[in-house]
């Protein structure tokens, strides 16, 4: 079984909601990264998911689209996050996904990337721009290898997609809240619960909410219908207005550690 | 080659021009994807649909446009005889009408309200303002910071014609960034608002859908060179950014070898400098607005800027179908430089009196080139996708008195 799916399994045991948090790699560069993780892994994450930058993210609102340019202009590349896994790997052991757009994965080479990506520790992949229709190949090839190749849904997906999706979706589905970019929102969309109780009735994959979450409230509101959330923006903003390391460490730890209190008042 | 191009029909049923294409998109979009595929194709087989796009065209659009032996510039050049497609002289100065006017009534018959777009050189911004206005829809068109200030006659129609001009200030500032953030625009209004693409990119249907409505342009240029020449032009030529006037010229033609296809990409600066716009000749295959295409792009997989003085062309991607032809080697790629550009944007104005597009003006130049190496028995066909009105203050800026 993968780190993610152990960790899915610990979670149940303990009933707990799954708190996963989303960095971009290499923002402001890659040596903050890893002691960013090591935060962030210390304040109670459950996952961590390593966004890969790229010129032109598509699925990205202006906080992570100028999170992508801080860290291309430092110099990240999808060869040196897979070496920062391999280096974070040698302390840490809670699962690493890493989430990119296709085109970066395409020109390293699939198979390349998926040996070399397991290799280096890294857990599991999303890649937005990646459907199940255009991923035969390439998920053939995670599925033998063993790396969770995760899928979307959104609130437009149909019934048909929702079951393809989760036929082919490992580790868990990542529920989109919103149609929308990723960005901080003030409220949890509508329509929310309804959607991820109908996704459940079809899967046995946890379901995690994502896109939105930016604080304590909604993660729990979101929580209470789904096996966890993903917070991304909340974390990318704060690390960018919180240039001093000390004080970035002593915020993003706070701010993570609310968010599991949010999730484990819910027991 | 023959096997590639006339045993199959493409793209595939998922969107595929042999390795190009596809539909590479957040889960958000897939259902309006399928939404927009089985509606395009009940409109294509509804003679209703067709007739009322016909009727727009004919009376509206003003179709089907001239095609005009350019005795005086095939004089000047001394080899083949040139003809022009003068799409130059449909409503609006521009081949992206005939996209936009079918767009519009696909709009219609999904019941959406509002259409976003993107543009470059403000042509498909303007075409899709005035489909929106003939149709009563909404209308927000994104274009980049930079495009604005080039093409500031454009922006100001556009906002005649009804439509909200959203300035774009990420990345580049020109088509690429424009159309990425109409893309999430897009993501975050899918349930109300269509998506009018306005080339042979994106994802699926996207290439095929404005091919479709395109292609118009070499149906009819094909029957009227008939009518002129009694025979098929030796050549055909057109400008290629996105790729959609000379996807619509050479595509009734692909499947007769004995036409060659030249498509005309911009070589900016030059090509040895960086900073141009000639994807299919100088990029690889790669990712980016939801398709597999030629792409410029680095060893990262990071999009690289392109330059062209000419907005149109000035995008790092290009259309799904034309790799294909590329890789199957059905068409060839050439490319112009900005100064060769304005030589032909000069050339046409003094031959023949028709200020062309500095996109067409591409062309135009290639059309120089080639020329004279011909005989004067052989003939080219070149599309003259849009009339050069737009472009006039930014040459006029360029070169000055220098006439």
């Amino acid at each position: 079984m993968s780190r993610i799916g152990e960790c899915f399994e610990m979670l149940a045991s303990e009933s707990r909601k799954a708190l996963v948090v989303f960095v971009t790699a290499g923002d402001p560069d890659l040596e903050s990264t890893k002691s960013i993780l090591d935060v962030i892994d210390e304040s109670g994450a459950d996952i961590v998911e390593l966004g890969v930058p790229f010129s032109d993210p598509l699925a990205d609102g202006p906080v992570i689209q100028a999170s992508a340019l801080r860290s291309l202009k430092s110099g990240t590349t999808l060869k040196k996050i897979v070496a920062l896994v391999h280096e974070i790997r040698k302390s840490r052991d809670l699962p690493i996904v890493l989430m990119t757009s296709y085109n970066p994965i395409y020109v390293y080479g699939e198979k390349k990337f998926v040996d070399d990506a397991l290799s280096a520790g890294v857990d599991g992949v999303i890649i937005p721009d990646l459907p199940p229709e255009e991923a035969s190949e390439f998920s053939s090839y995670t599925d033998e290898k063993g790396l969770d190749m995760i899928y979307l849904l959104a609130p437009t997906s149909t019934d048909e997609r929702v079951r393809m999706v989760s036929e082919r979706s490992r580790g868990f589905i990542y529920y989109i809240s919103l149609t929308g970019t990723t960005g901080t929102r003030t409220e949890l969309a509508d329509g929310v619960c309804d959607k991820v109780a109908s996704i459940k009735q079809v899967t046995e994959l946890p379901v995690l909410v994502g896109f939105g979450i930016s604080g304590p409230d909604q993660a729990r509101d979101a929580a209470k219908v789904s096996d966890g959330v993903i917070v991304g923006s909340a974390i990318v903003k704060l690390i960018e207005q919180n240039p001093d390391p000390a004080q970035r460490e002593k915020k993003l730890a706070k701010f993570v550690g609310s968010i599991k209190q949010a999730l484990a008042d819910l027991n | 080659m023959d096997d590639k191009t006339k045993d199959m029909t493409f793209p595939d049923v998922r969107g595929h021009f042999g390795e190009y294409g596809g539909r590479y998109v957040i889960e958000t979009l897939m259902p309006a994807l399928e939404e927009l595929e089985r509606v395009y194709s009940e409109a294509k087989n509804d003679p209703k649909f067709h007739e009322e796009l016909k009727f727009y065209l004919k009376h509206y659009v003003g179709r089907p446009t001239p095609l005009y032996f350019a005795e005086r510039l095939t004089g000047h050049l001394g080899g083949a005889k040139i003809y022009l497609k003068r799409e130059d002289l449909t409503h609006t100065g521009a081949h992206k009408i005939n996209n936009t006017i079918g767009s519009g009534l696909l709009t219609l018959r999904m019941g959406k309200k509002r259409v976003i777009a993107e543009t470059g050189a403000g042509q498909h911004g303007v075409a899709t303002a005035t489909a929106a206005a003939l149709f009563g829809l909404k209308c927000d068109v994104f274009m980049g910071e930079e495009d604005m200030k080039r093409q500031a006659l454009n922006v100001f129609r556009m906002k005649l014609l009804g439509a909200r001009v959203i300035p774009v200030s990420s990345g580049t500032r020109t088509l690429k960034d424009a159309t990425s953030d109409a893309i999430r625009e897009w993501i975050t209004t899918v349930e109300t608002t269509h998506y009018i693409i306005g080339s042979v990119v994106g994802p699926h249907p996207y290439p095929m859908l404005v091919r479709n409505f395109q292609r118009i342009i070499g149906d009819e240029a094909m029957g009227q060179m008939m009518e002129a020449e009694k025979r098929l032009p030796d050549v055909c030529v057109a400008c290629v950014g996105g790729g959609s006037n000379s996807m619509g010229l050479f595509y009734p033609f692909v499947q007769n070898k004995k036409v060659k296809l030249v498509g005309v990409e911009a070589a900016g600066l030059g090509i040895e400098t960086g900073k141009h716009g000639a994807s299919l000749s100088h990029g690889r295959s790669g990712v980016l607005h939801g398709m597999m295409s030629y792409l410029l792009h680095d060893d990262d997989g990071q999009v690289k800027e392109a330059h062209s003085i000419s907005a149109g062309l000035d995008y790092p991607g290009v259309g799904a179908e034309h790799s294909h032809l590329k890789s199957i080697e059905r068409a060839q790629y050439e490319t112009i430089t900005d100064e060769e550009a304005l030589d032909g944007f000069k050339l046409l104005s003094k031959q023949e009196g028709i200020i062309p597009a500095l996109e067409s003006a591409h062309a135009i130049a290639q059309v120089a080139k080639m020329a004279p190496k011909m005989k004067k028995e052989e003939v080219i066909l070149v599309c003259l996708s849009g009339r050069g009105d737009k472009d006039v203050t930014q040459v006029s800026e360029r070169i000055g008195d220098d006439l």
